[in-house]
């Protein structure tokens, strides 16, 4: 199964490589990966798209956890969450499916973000499903590139009653 | 006058008590061994750098303090990593410290240039490159901090030339501020009261003890907790000497060379306490047939090791020591009066176990010496005083198997890296640590020429250890494996070309002696323990055919032992 793990580390050279070096080291599989910097600059955030079975996750967690640099590991999988990924697709386009591509950029409510005569470059954000079906409707009119970012995650509030 | 950062540097060892430092100079860290001159901290002056790791890791394991090391750059640093995966597999706490080429340098393939940060990242408890002198002492106190809490292990810090010459002044800090690490020491109550109450209803139990028990100090605390509710009790590898080898609860060491009792006990158990160990694959066998009518507790204080290899019941993590004590209370609180009688018949199990198949061997008076009777007679002629390191093969085993070891870091061995080699100089490293004690290192005739240059530090330093070489002229192990898996096709494991140890021994200026018949054995020992002042060593010409009983094949489960 899938899981979606938030990890805050320190700030400090050497700390994605002792992260993916774990993973590789230990056979776990990482599907992806993006790193940034919280608020508190000393502290960065990774949140890994990674799958295995639950023996396997909870090692995942716990060797994380023993990483001197790893402050908290969280799994997203078990509580309501938000997940995004981000998508720059470079689109072949003509005079005859130049509309046909923007009326699915507005379905998607996706944007385009530079045009030259033969193609369009759509800027899309939203979960794994998503961006594959707008991948799959622009797939007959030719995709020249595809840049897709890493998942990122954030728990919902609970609502309050 | 202002210090530089390796004037500093060996003041915040001092600080951290640190007495002896193993190592070899080289450029980068020269600055370090110009303050050492004028040092009052003792330094030895290996021969090879990854003898420098081993006999820190020998000294950490026969006094329970960090071992501590000093190399350069470059090539001095690559070779202390097979030290440091020893050290790491064992849970060992070790403070390597590297030279590095100048901060500006890194990465520009410099002269001795290597990234030993990147490459002992995964052998490594932890590691630092020390960029700017104003971590320097933080870090170094980090790292002490770090190899000797929770579970040991080791730490490396990388130190730049210019940051050993920096101007610098001596703060160190009193304690760490590590809001990412925070080991825990204290079992769960739940979870102890959960244990206690699973094991008074046994009718089985076994406790199965392994290393942590030693690194944690609790050979005191395992030995009141078997005796208080008559637990039969078996240990690791690396928990010899955790239970004392002479109680009558104690069954042997279990797993692929274990006793068939000890096997035979796990594999009918229905309560097994699992404490300081973690489930190897030497120690299993076959894992989905391990321990298959079994309960499992398991006390540990890392977590990655419950439910790793086995699916745990009970598990508790915390200091194996602390938990130890807590659950001897829940069991003063509670009382345990139906507990033994219970346990009876489990009992007379266990001694019929022990009395059928008993460790043993054939001995030939007139024959070949039998590397066994060896280690039986060096444990006699010692009194089981001694302090036993061991290489890795069949002299790992036999010294498991035929010496009794009565207290904890009196057994240093390679257990989970099982590295070639490290028995020398670990005993160097134990014999500088105990200057008056017996050190034997228990050797086979090729794992001892993977560091036989440390002869010449065991020589200078005019330290007694004495190496007992098995001398069987092959590589014993591995042409064990290939006589029963592998059709006797002996493949590159016949080591007959080999030195003249008594004459090597006198070309180092040590002493050599030498035994071919079983009736010179004895005489060999009582001359080797009576040389003073320097190493010795003992070439017992043994019989190459002799092999390692019980043996548990690869991959089968525990009951299925080949038997001599």
């Amino acid at each position: 199964m899938r899981h979606t793990i938030s990890v805050l580390v320190t700030n400090e050279f050497g700390v994605l490589s002792r992260i993916s070096g774990l993973f590789s080291g230990r056979g776990f599989n990482i599907e992806s990966l993006s790193v940034a910097e919280t608020l508190d600059h000393r502290i960065s955030r990774m949140t890994i798209v990674t799958s295995g079975d639950d023996k396997v996750l909870e090692q995942i967690n716990k060797q994380l956890n023993k990483l001197i640099n790893v402050i908290k590991v969280h799994d997203f999988t078990d509580e309501e969450h938000i997940e995004r990924e981000l998508a720059l697709i470079k689109v072949t386009s003509n005079g005859d499916t130049r509309a046909e591509i923007l009326s699915i950029v507005d379905i998607f409510r996706a944007k385009v973000v530079d045009v030259s005569p033969r193609s369009y470059t759509v800027e899309i954000t939203g979960d794994e499903e998503k961006i594959g079906a707008i991948t799959e409707l622009f797939r007959p009119f030719g995709i020249k590139e595809i840049v897709k970012t890493g998942r990122i995650a954030m728990a919902r509030t609970p609502k309050q009653k | 006058m202002k210090k530089n950062g390796a004037q500093v540097f060996l003041e915040c060892l001092l600080k951290e008590g640190v007495d002896t430092i193993f190592g070899f100079p080289g450029g980068a860290v020269l600055p370090v061994y110009d303050a050492l001159f004028d040092s009052p901290l003792r330094h030895i002056l290996v021969r090879h750098e990854q003898g420098a790791v081993h006999m820190a890791d020998g000294y950490a394991r026969a006094t329970g303090r960090p071992g501590v090391v000093l190399v350069t750059s470059g090539p001095g640093a690559t070779n202390t990593v097979t030290g440091i995966a020893t050290a790491y597999m064992d849970s060992i706490p070790l403070v390597v410290f590297t030279g590095q080429v100048p901060t500006a340098l890194i990465g520009n393939d410099a002269f001795q240039e290597a990234d030993i940060v990147g490459i002992t990242r995964p052998c490594t408890k932890h590691n630092y490159l020390v960029k700017d002198i104003k971590d320097l002492q933080r870090i170094i106190k980090e790292a002490f901090y770090i190899a000797m809490t929770g579970r040991p292990g080791p730490v490396l810090v990388d130190l730049p030339k210019d940051v050993l010459t920096a101007p610098c002044e001596l703060k160190y800090p009193d304690k760490v501020e590590l809001d990412s690490y925070q080991p825990n020491y204290k079992g769960h109550p739940g979870q102890i009261k959960k244990a206690i109450d699973f094991i008074l209803s046994s009718k089985r139990p076994v406790v199965y003890a392994g290393g942590g028990v030693i690194l944690a100090n609790a050979a005191d605390e395992l030995k009141a907790f078997s005796t208080r509710l008559g637990i039969p009790t078996t240990t690791t590898l690396m928990g010899l000497g955790g239970f004392p080898g002479t109680h009558p609860l104690f069954m042997g060491m279990l797993g692929m060379h274990g006793t068939y009792c000890a096997n035979m006990a796990v594999m009918n158990t229905d309560c097994l306490i699992a404490i300081g160990a973690r489930f190897d694959d030497r120690v299993t066998g076959k894992i989905d047939e391990f321990a298959p009518y079994a309960g499992i507790v398991h006390v540990d204080i890392d977590p990655t090791s419950i439910s790793k290899n086995v699916r745990v019941d009970i598990p508790i993590v915390g200091d194996v020591k602390n938990v130890l004590k807590d659950l001897l209370k829940a069991i003063s609180a509670q009382g345990a009066k139906d507990f033994k009688g219970n346990t009876k018949e489990w009992h007379s199990q266990i001694d019929s176990w022990n009395s059928t198949h008993a460790l043993s061997y054939k001995n030939d008076p007139k024959g070949k010496i039998k590397p066994q009777y060896v280690v039986e007679k060096l444990y006699e002629l010692t009194k089981g005083d001694a302090i036993i390191t061991t290489e890795v093969g069949q002299n790992q085993m036999w010294a498991a198997q035929f010496f009794k070891y009565d207290r904890p870091r009196t057994f240093i061995s390679s257990g989970g890296l099982g590295t070639m080699g490290f028995g020398f100089p670990a005993a160097i490293g134990a014999q500088i640590a105990f200057p008056d004690k017996t050190v034997i290192d228990i050797a086979g005739d090729g794992s001892l020429q993977m560091n036989i240059q440390e002869l010449a530090t065991a020589v200078q330093y005019k330290l007694p250890v004495k190496v007992a070489i098995l001398n069987n002229m092959v590589l014993g192990m591995v042409r064990q494996w290939q006589e029963f898996f592998y059709n006797k096709r002996y493949s590159h494991t016949c080591i007959s070309v080999a030195p003249d140890f008594v004459k090597l021994a006198e070309a180092y200026g040590a002493a050599g002696l030498r035994a071919k018949t079983p009736g010179e054995v004895e005489g060999v020992i009582k001359e080797a323990l009576s040389i003073k002042g320097k190493p010795v060593l003992m070439d017992f010409r043994v019989d190459p055919a002799e092999d390692v009983y019980p043996m548990v094949p690869a991959g089968q489960p525990l009951n299925k032992m080949l038997l001599v």
